[in-house]
């Protein structure tokens, strides 16, 4: 199945690989065009509107700004996250004892929307941008502790023993087996994360911080009902969600990581 | 083929599996005696417990009854004088052929690692293949990498547990010839188990014949034909048929 996706996506040409996306993305553009022409809102920009609207940002200097704030924010929290979520998946996949300790509370705890948490966010960080990056955490770990947790526990067990035929100290056996072969499956899980935490960033903004795209959203329907401006807004966060998605996949395709990619 | 001393030494040796349901004997009584420098193959059919054999006498798991010496040393863990070759491919995916083959080279310098890896890659015959990984790699030469990861370690022993089995034919033949060129060089001793009788015949200097389950040794076959073998010199023929009648007795088939 896998196998014949791939080699009608061999059988593009480099051209067609980069002409389909941009017609897809033409072709939704004159259907929004359309679809506001005919029905008439005053809600709905038009593209040219939202165009304007942006330009109207870069001329007040705010966009960069904002899309920097956000980046931030989510940098912070997916970085506390990636690196909580893999020193606790490890050993949580290592061990069963441990793995029945915690899994009931991360089970409990990962169903619920980060979104619930905003009240008791802003009761514990007040007015500050630790509230929205504590959300942003929240987002990101549960994705990186199960992925984590999941791609130690299906190591191939041969791998443990030859590591252990040859001798290998315990540091070693972490650094030149075990965190090498989760590499991938984690890298996995760290996209999710990313994108997961990139799309919670709009509603954290939203916890009375005074910048960001989330804000920018907020804010524009608030002062004056600047659809336009919120269309804008959603518009730099699905385009730099793709751009961070098309980041990690690169990742994918280094040398040593590549093989946990391939059927 | 000069007889050596001594080198590995199975006494009384019994493996029964505990289930919470059932016990499972899947050794009975083995006595063997392996000598510094021999190619010994221990020949059976799948799930006879051959493997479970090689994983005692590689202290990967403990012995229900009897024990295993070497040198006469008693064996209770893994050690990296004694290296196994596994059935599946147990090279490491994130490491490339060089990488690979230095993995039990660590505590050996920079420079002797590099010395001691360009040796075995050349031995192996993957000059060129270097840097590739092995996902990069056919069947063949991932087998080859894993060899020479064991052989890199210069250990005095070497475990290969149907290390050929999932070649196709030809390339199985190949790699046949090479273990046979590399043992000769690198004069090791070597326990290799395997289902395949002709395998056993090209290769040991004396073939272990196991019954089925418990698995006893049913019989030791000394292959008194000298490297290379003609495989089409009577007494290759007759070796090979009296150890399939023994096979035939032994598990009906």
């Amino acid at each position: 199945m896998s196998d014949s996706a791939a080699r009608s996506d061999d059988r593009l040409g480099a051209t067609a690989r980069v002409l389909l996306p941009v017609g897809t993305t033409i072709l939704a553009l004159l259907l929004w065009q359309l679809l506001v022409t005919l029905t008439r809102t005053q809600v709905f920009p038009l593209p040219a509107e939202v165009l304007r609207g942006i330009g109207e940002l870069l001329r007040k200097g705010v966009l960069w700004s904002y899309v920097g704030d956000s980046l931030r924010r989510v940098a912070v929290g997916y970085a506390v996250a990636a690196v909580l979520g893999i020193a606790l998946g490890v050993p949580l996949g290592r061990s069963a004892t441990l793995e029945r300790l915690v899994n009931p509370l991360i089970q409990v705890l990962r169903p619920i929307s980060p979104l619930a948490w905003m009240p008791l966010a802003v009761i514990w960080f007040g007015i500050s941008d630790l509230a929205p990056i504590f959300l942003i955490f929240l987002a990101a770990f549960f994705p990186v502790v199960v992925a984590t947790a999941n791609a130690v526990r299906t190591i191939p067990p041969m791998f443990f023993r030859a590591a252990q035929n040859f001798a290998l100290p315990r540091g070693a056996l972490l650094r030149r087996v075990l965190l090498p072969a989760i590499v991938p499956r984690v890298l996995t899980g760290l996209r999710v994360a990313l994108g997961i935490a990139w799309m919670v960033v709009v509603a954290a903004e939203m916890l009375g911080v005074d910048s960001g795209l989330g804000y920018l959203i907020l804010d524009s329907r608030n002062a004056g009902k600047r659809y336009d401006l919120v269309v804008a807004g959603m518009l730099m966060i699905g385009v730099i969600g793709l751009l961070l998605d098309i980041g990690m996949r690169r990742l994918e395709r280094l040398p040593a990581v590549r093989w946990g990619f391939q059927e | 083929m000069t007889p050596g001393r001594p080198k590995v030494a199975i006494r009384g040796l019994g493996m029964t599996f505990t289930t919470p349901d059932k016990q499972v004997e899947v050794l009975r009584g083995i006595d063997l005696e392996v000598r510094e420098g021999e190619l010994l193959c221990v020949l059976g059919p799948s799930g006879c417990g051959k493997s479970t054999l090689l994983n005692v006498v590689a202290g990967f798991l403990r012995p229900s009854e009897g024990e295993v010496r070497i040198d006469g040393e008693l064996v209770t863990a893994p050690n990296p004088r004694r290296i196994f070759v596994f059935q599946e491919r147990g090279v490491f995916p994130w490491l490339t052929v060089e990488g690979n083959i230095g993995f039990g080279l660590w505590r050996l310098s920079e420079a002797e690692r590099r010395e001691r890896v360009a040796h075995y890659v050349a031995l192996v015959g993957l000059q060129g293949f270097e840097h590739a990984y092995p996902q990069e790699l056919s069947g063949g030469m991932k087998q080859r990498v894993e060899v020479a990861r064991a052989f890199a370690v210069d250990p005095d022993v070497l475990y290969l547990d149907e290390p050929f089995g999932a070649l196709d034919s030809i390339t199985r033949l190949q790699m046949r010839r090479e273990l046979l060129r590399i043992w000769q060089r690198e004069k090791k001793t070597v326990l290799f188990v395997t289902h395949d009788i002709d395998e056993s015949v090209q290769l040991a200097d004396r073939v272990v014949v196991m019954s089925a389950r418990p698995a006893e040794i049913r019989r030791i076959v000394t292959i008194d034909v000298p490297h290379p073998r003609d495989l089409s010199s009577p007494r290759y023929i007759e070796l090979r048929d009296g150890i399939f009648e023994e096979i035939g007795l032994a598990h009906r088939v």
